[in-house]
């Protein structure tokens, strides 16, 4: 199982040096159905991270609650892999070792992850010694090898150029299509909104709201030719658009700030 | 080389009175003859014992302190101020005490040692676990770490070389303390043959102990560097 909801949450950050109270999140309603695929798209600084964090335990809402099948998110835990933007494989243990980092990972699993991913040959490199879409990839499978009920991924090919990110993208989504795993992704890449989930959830600039939910009726197992029909063109129309206004917003709050 | 080639052109060419500072041949003479005769190797082997213990003992006191001030706030709020005085307090200013303490015999050159090293040593290690990588610890949550698992795996493992070169740095320092302790009450060692030859004018054999001391450092150094280069790959 993995059904993730998320209620009534905001999150405030205390001002800096007495100034007044930044709203970062505001009274998000949000469900992830079980072995469903969510991208959270959003322009930069609209606390799409941030949200991501608190479902993965590492901060707290300001009020609201995460509900991950029924109980409540308090803490971080293994039920709740994530693969961060940065780059953060222990450097100090190999592909393998790494892989099995988890609490409840196991030396079955990682072999079969490090096949799927694609790192067979590389298992006792260090991560020093990878490219940094072998070094995601390893993030990927460490997060796997763990067996959480759902996946979170906070732009985790953000900092990849275009074609491993494509690359990276198809792997994700041949895994998620293999295993119906729960995943809530967070990116400001439309085309890798539309291309992998099944519906996205567009937030508004800060403090971010859920501005519209958009479901992606596109077949599975999607190809990446798909990339360039008129479907796929159709939502990246309407999502450009929606997206648009609040980078506009966000760029004029900047602006005053 | 160039150092060795001015220093044979100032005794050699007559420059510097041989009183003060004696030709590379003589002192190099002098220190077979310290060997041979003297029974140097003895000091030697006493001063590195001396450096080694006290050296070790600190850190056995100091590496675990460390880790536990950076990985917890609250320790660290509890000794640090300490601490961070005690580190300012030179070791040689305590000679004087510890023989009153200690006598003159190896627990008190080893108190030297310990006392100069051990402080550092604390704080070096405190702020290298306290540094370890925010998102590495995070990474290790979401991963099912719970907090000591954060020390145990993440925090010690990623610090392990820092630490190891720490140790390193301190070790030098140690060098500087034993003969400062030697040079003040002792029966024994480089820094009280040193202290000997200074009696008799003997400026070969006060040479050749210097130089003495700096081989043993170098090659303890490199020694060291090794075993850091060995035990922790993925560092260097």
């Amino acid at each position: 199982m993995g059904l993730l909801r998320i209620e009534a949450l905001s999150r405030i950050f205390a001002g800096a040096r007495g100034g007044p109270p930044t709203p970062a999140l505001e009274r998000i309603d949000l469900t992830v159905e079980d072995n469903g695929f969510l991208a959270i798209l959003g322009p930069s600084g609209c606390g799409k991270s941030t949200l991501l964090r608190i479902v993965a335990g590492l901060e707290a809402p300001s009020t609201g609650r995460v509900l991950l099948d029924a109980q409540p998110v308090e803490r971080p835990g293994p039920d709740r892999g994530m693969v961060f933007q940065s780059y953060t494989l222990f450097p100090w243990l190999t592909v393998r070792e790494n892989i099995l980092f988890g609490t409840r990972a196991t030396a079955n699993r990682a072999t079969l992850l490090i096949e799927q991913v694609g790192l067979r040959g590389f298992e006792n490199h260090y991560p020093k010694q990878l490219s940094g879409g072998m070094q995601q990839r390893t993030a990927l499978a460490r997060a796997l090898a763990n067996d959480p009920k759902i996946l979170l991924l906070d732009e985790p090919f953000g900092a990849l150029d275009n074609q491993t990110r494509a690359l990276m993208q198809e792997l994700l989504l041949g895994i998620w299509e293999a295993d119906r795993k729960t995943v809530l992704f967070v990116t400001h890449d439309i085309d890798e909104a539309i291309f992998m989930a099944n519906r996205v959830a567009v937030m508004s600039a800060r403090p971010g709201r859920i501005k519209c939910e958009v479901r992606i009726e596109l077949p599975h197992p999607r190809h990446y030719t798909m990339k360039t029909s008129p479907e796929f063109s159709a939502y990246k129309a309407r999502l450009t658009e929606e997206i648009r206004v609040e980078a506009m917003k966000a760029v004029s709050q900047e602006a005053t700030a | 080389m160039l150092f060795f080639a001015a220093w044979a052109l100032a005794t050699f060419g007559g420059v510097i009175d041989p009183i003060f500072l004696k030709d590379p041949v003589y002192t190099l003479r002098a220190g077979a003859n310290l060997f041979r005769e003297f029974g140097f190797s003895k000091d030697v082997g006493i001063t590195v014992f001396r450096v080694v213990g006290g050296f070790v003992l600190a850190a056995l006191v100091a590496v675990p302190l460390g880790i536990l001030m950076g990985a917890f706030k609250p320790i660290e709020a509890f000794f640090e101020p300490f601490i961070s005085f005690a580190r300012y307090l030179p070791a040689s200013a305590f000679i004087p005490l510890l023989i009153l303490w200690a006598g003159v015999g190896e627990a008190q050159k080893l108190s030297v040692i310990f006392i100069g090293s051990v402080f550092q040593i604390v704080l070096m290690v405190a702020v290298i676990v306290g540094s370890t990588r925010r998102d590495l610890i995070e990474a290790a949550y979401t991963l099912g770490a719970d907090a000591g698992a954060i020390v145990k795996r993440v925090m010690l493992p990623g610090a392990a070389p820092q630490i190891a070169e720490s140790l390193r740095l301190v070790l030098g320092w140690a060098w500087t303390y034993v003969i400062v302790a030697e040079l003040v009450g002792a029966e024994s060692g480089i820094g009280h043959m040193i202290m000997d030859s200074q009696r008799l004018l003997d400026t070969g054999q006060m040479i050749f102990g210097i130089f003495c001391i700096g081989v043993i450092g170098l090659v303890s150094d490199f020694a060291f560097k090794w075993a850091n280069q060995r035990l922790y790959p993925w560092a260097f």
